[in-house]
């Protein structure tokens, strides 16, 4: 009998900082299952009947919130959305009280996406049920992290030792952060690639190589990750413009030579086409995993949703 | 009405530490009195009173529990302090518990752009003139600033941050801010800042004192510049003393200081300037802070600490670590801010006001944010435990 408690004891999932290896591993394990179902769609799953998940989105997103309503509703749970633009937020409500909120209609669990970072946090020290961060401002997006991961080992049969290359706005990325903190949990080999403008300081301490030259960085990578560039830093705030941006850090089929033959392709999505990544190196089925990581996304966070909320149903093992 | 204190260790920024007896008649130190009330105060230290340099709220409450009798109140209250009948109200706020001493505004509004009356604002009461919580970001304006305040005899006191490089920051570039994934600036903000202002300083003659330095850069313009003879000071709170920015992790926004806590080296730095004598004030920086500013994810909320409670025994903390004495101590907390704001106070000196404090310098005690006599819990070292606090608060010759 496995002991849950002792595999998997975090209430919480606000972060990948803070897990140990395996329970990272484990958490990718219980996502496998999960992915054949999907493809099958046999019978339902009824685990999370009478749940209650509520998706408290103060960020705008389409995918990460379709992705959790999708993960929710294929293992039976009730799920209900609440859209910042809707909700009392707007209305000068504090984060506090509205966390209070959502904790005294009963949630089971509550999925949440914030433009601060450490927001998640701060709600899941109020609640009485599991909160998993749906990406918290520059800090932490765990699922997206653990897709990739999950993507990674299945392209690549392991990811201890391989070279990992993020590219793009490290700076400002929750993506960056989570996948640095995974992949070099997993013993990944982490470059992180970005002009120094984009460049958060001291980031090698995360324990990646930075680089601010992409072809160098390229030289021996089985993976090339791209991150998404936002409107908001290009054209002269942070970058001179989204063509220099292309011309040094765009991902073309002829800077991917530089990779290995076997190397993958990943980006989080949505992409900017023309801009970070190339719509040929983007729709090439033999390197780009980039819907491959959707799927996975729906996988690993109805493992998320599952082994989070383990201990309320009283699984066995778990209680 | 007069009191002879006896048994007790005087602490004199001026005149040494020693065990002997303290008159007080009226509202003045004596050299000596007769006929009078003894007060054994068995062992306890007796010095003067705190006088805190730069304080944002007015709190008597915390200052009476911290040994503070002056405060200098920064002008950034609402409305801002740049205006005569505005200076004067505020300077009567903390009767009779504290005397309010206001920094009146160096700009209108404390915009940046243009002159605030200094002149009629000391008639007023104020005693110095500050720049607020921000820097002045035209260079013309501060030596304008700076020149001007000289003609009236006037210290500037400055915040060293360029704001260009501070921008949104809420933290300082490092390890730490990547890690959690918040807004930072590179310490060298401080410098820069502080370059600027010394260079404008030692150009007009005038008299600058930066609230805060921070960092060893900062440090080492400061110590240079008073090589040279510029007439600048510096101040720092314990925060910078004590903790690096380490204490912001788990986002915790009772850490989340203006300027933004500093790196390990640097702190270290500060620690090596408070002992070799770049730093001139020790102040608590007092900002509370309730809840609804506070409760808030960390780079929505506000800076600031509530620092009056914990100001004493941190600064005993120091004399413990072996850091300073104890009169070089109450030089830092009472005498020299004293001096830049052109008080008579912070010395035990016959005729001096009868500001004292006795303290119990070894009892224990423990921070806790939630037992704070204050306005607001909002300290960066809840939870820690300290040695030291005032037993006794005297203001003007009378206890409080």
């Amino acid at each position: 009998m496995i002991d849950g408690g002792a595999v998997f004891p975090h209430r919480h999932l606000t972060g990948i900082e803070g897990l140990q290896p395996h329970e990272i591993l484990f958490l990718l394990d219980e996502a496998e299952q999960w992915i054949d179902a999907n493809r099958s769609r046999g019978p339902s799953d009824h685990r999370l009947d009478g749940v209650t998940q509520i998706n408290a989105f103060f960020e705008n997103s389409t995918r990460t919130l379709l992705s959790f309503e999708i993960a929710g509703k294929r293992l039976g749970a009730d799920v209900v959305n609440m859209h910042a633009g809707q909700s009392s937020v707007k209305k000068g409500e504090t984060l506090i009280d509205t966390a209070v909120t959502l904790n005294a209609m009963r949630a089971d669990v509550i999925v949440i996406r914030h433009g601060s970072s450490g927001a998640v946090q701060l709600i899941a020290d109020k609640v009485d049920c599991p909160v998993l961060n749906a990406g918290d401002g520059w800090h932490e997006h765990p699922t997206q992290a653990l897709l990739d991961a999950l993507t990674i080992r299945r392209r690549l049969g392991e990811i201890a030792h391989k070279r990992v290359v993020i590219c793009g706005d490290i700076l400002h990325s929750r993506v960056a952060r989570s996948n640095i903190l995974a992949l070099t949990t997993l013993a990944a080999d982490v470059r992180v690639v970005a002009p120094a403008t984009l460049m958060p300081q001291a980031v090698e301490s995360m324990g990646v190589t930075p680089f601010t030259d992409f072809d160098a960085a390229l030289e021996g990578a089985d993976v090339v990750m791209m991150l998404r560039l936002q409107n908001e830093r290009m054209n002269g705030g942070f970058i001179p413009s989204t063509r220099e941006y292309h011309l040094r850090y765009g991902l073309t089929r002829e800077r991917l030579k530089r990779a290995e033959p076997h190397a993958i392709v990943m980006h989080p999505g949505p992409m900017n086409r023309g801009i970070e990544i190339t719509s040929d190196v983007a729709d090439d089925p033999e390197r780009s995993t980039i819907t491959e990581q959707v799927e996975m996304g729906v996988a690993v966070r109805m493992a998320c949703l599952d082994v989070l909320t383990r201990r309320s149903r009283g699984v066995e093992g778990w209680a | 009405m007069s009191i002879i204190f006896t048994g007790g260790t005087l602490v004199c920024p001026t005149g040494g530490v020693r065990s002997g007896d303290l008159a007080v008649v009226g509202d003045r130190i004596a050299a000596d009195a007769s006929g009078t009330e003894r007060i054994d105060i068995a062992g306890k230290l007796l010095a003067p009173a705190i006088v805190d340099l730069g304080v944002f709220g007015i709190d008597a409450v915390a200052c009476r529990a911290g040994g503070i009798v002056r405060v200098g109140l920064m002008p950034d209250q609402a409305p801002v302090l740049d205006d005569p009948g505005i200076v004067a109200r505020a300077a009567h706020m903390g009767k009779p518990d504290i005397w309010i001493h206001p920094l009146s505004a160096a700009t209108q509004g404390l915009r940046g752009t243009d002159l605030a009356e200094m002149a009629i604002n000391a008639e007023a009461g104020a005693v110095a003139v500050a720049t607020g919580r921000r820097w002045i970001a035209d260079s013309g304006v501060m030596r304008k600033v700076l020149a001007y305040a000289r003609d009236c005899d006037l210290v500037v006191v400055a915040h060293a941050e360029d704001g260009g490089l501070a921008g949104d920051a809420v933290a300082t570039a490092g390890e730490t801010a990547t890690r959690l994934g918040l807004p930072a600036a590179p310490a060298i903000a401080e410098a820069l800042a502080i370059a600027r202002d010394v260079m404008l300083a030692e150009e007009t003659g005038a008299r600058l004192h930066f609230r805060q330095v921070t960092t060893a850069a900062g440090f080492d313009l400061v110590r240079a510049a008073k090589r040279r003879g510029v007439r600048v000071t510096c101040g720092i709170t314990p925060a910078h003393l004590y903790l690096s920015d380490i204490a912001m992790s788990d986002f915790r926004t009772f850490a989340h200081l203006s300027p933004p806590l500093r790196s390990e080296s640097d702190r270290q730095a500060a620690r090596a300037a408070l002992a070799d004598g770049t730093i001139d004030v020790l102040c608590s920086g007092h900002d509370p802070r309730g809840p609804e500013a506070k409760r808030l994810p960390f780079a929505d909320s506000e800076p600031g600490m509530a620092g009056a409670e914990t100001l004493l025994p941190m600064g005993l903390g120091l004399v413990r670590d072996g850091l300073i004495g104890l009169d070089r101590l109450f030089a830092l907390l009472a005498h020299n801010p004293a001096k830049l704001l052109g008080l008579e106070s912070g010395t035990l000196a016959a005729g001096s006001p009868a500001d004292l404090i006795v303290i119990d310098q070894d009892a224990p005690w423990q921070v806790r944010a939630d037992a704070l006599a204050g306005k607001a819990a909002n300290t960066p070292f809840d939870g820690l435990p300290v040695q030291g606090r005032a037993v006794r608060v005297i203001k003007g010759g009378a206890f409080l």
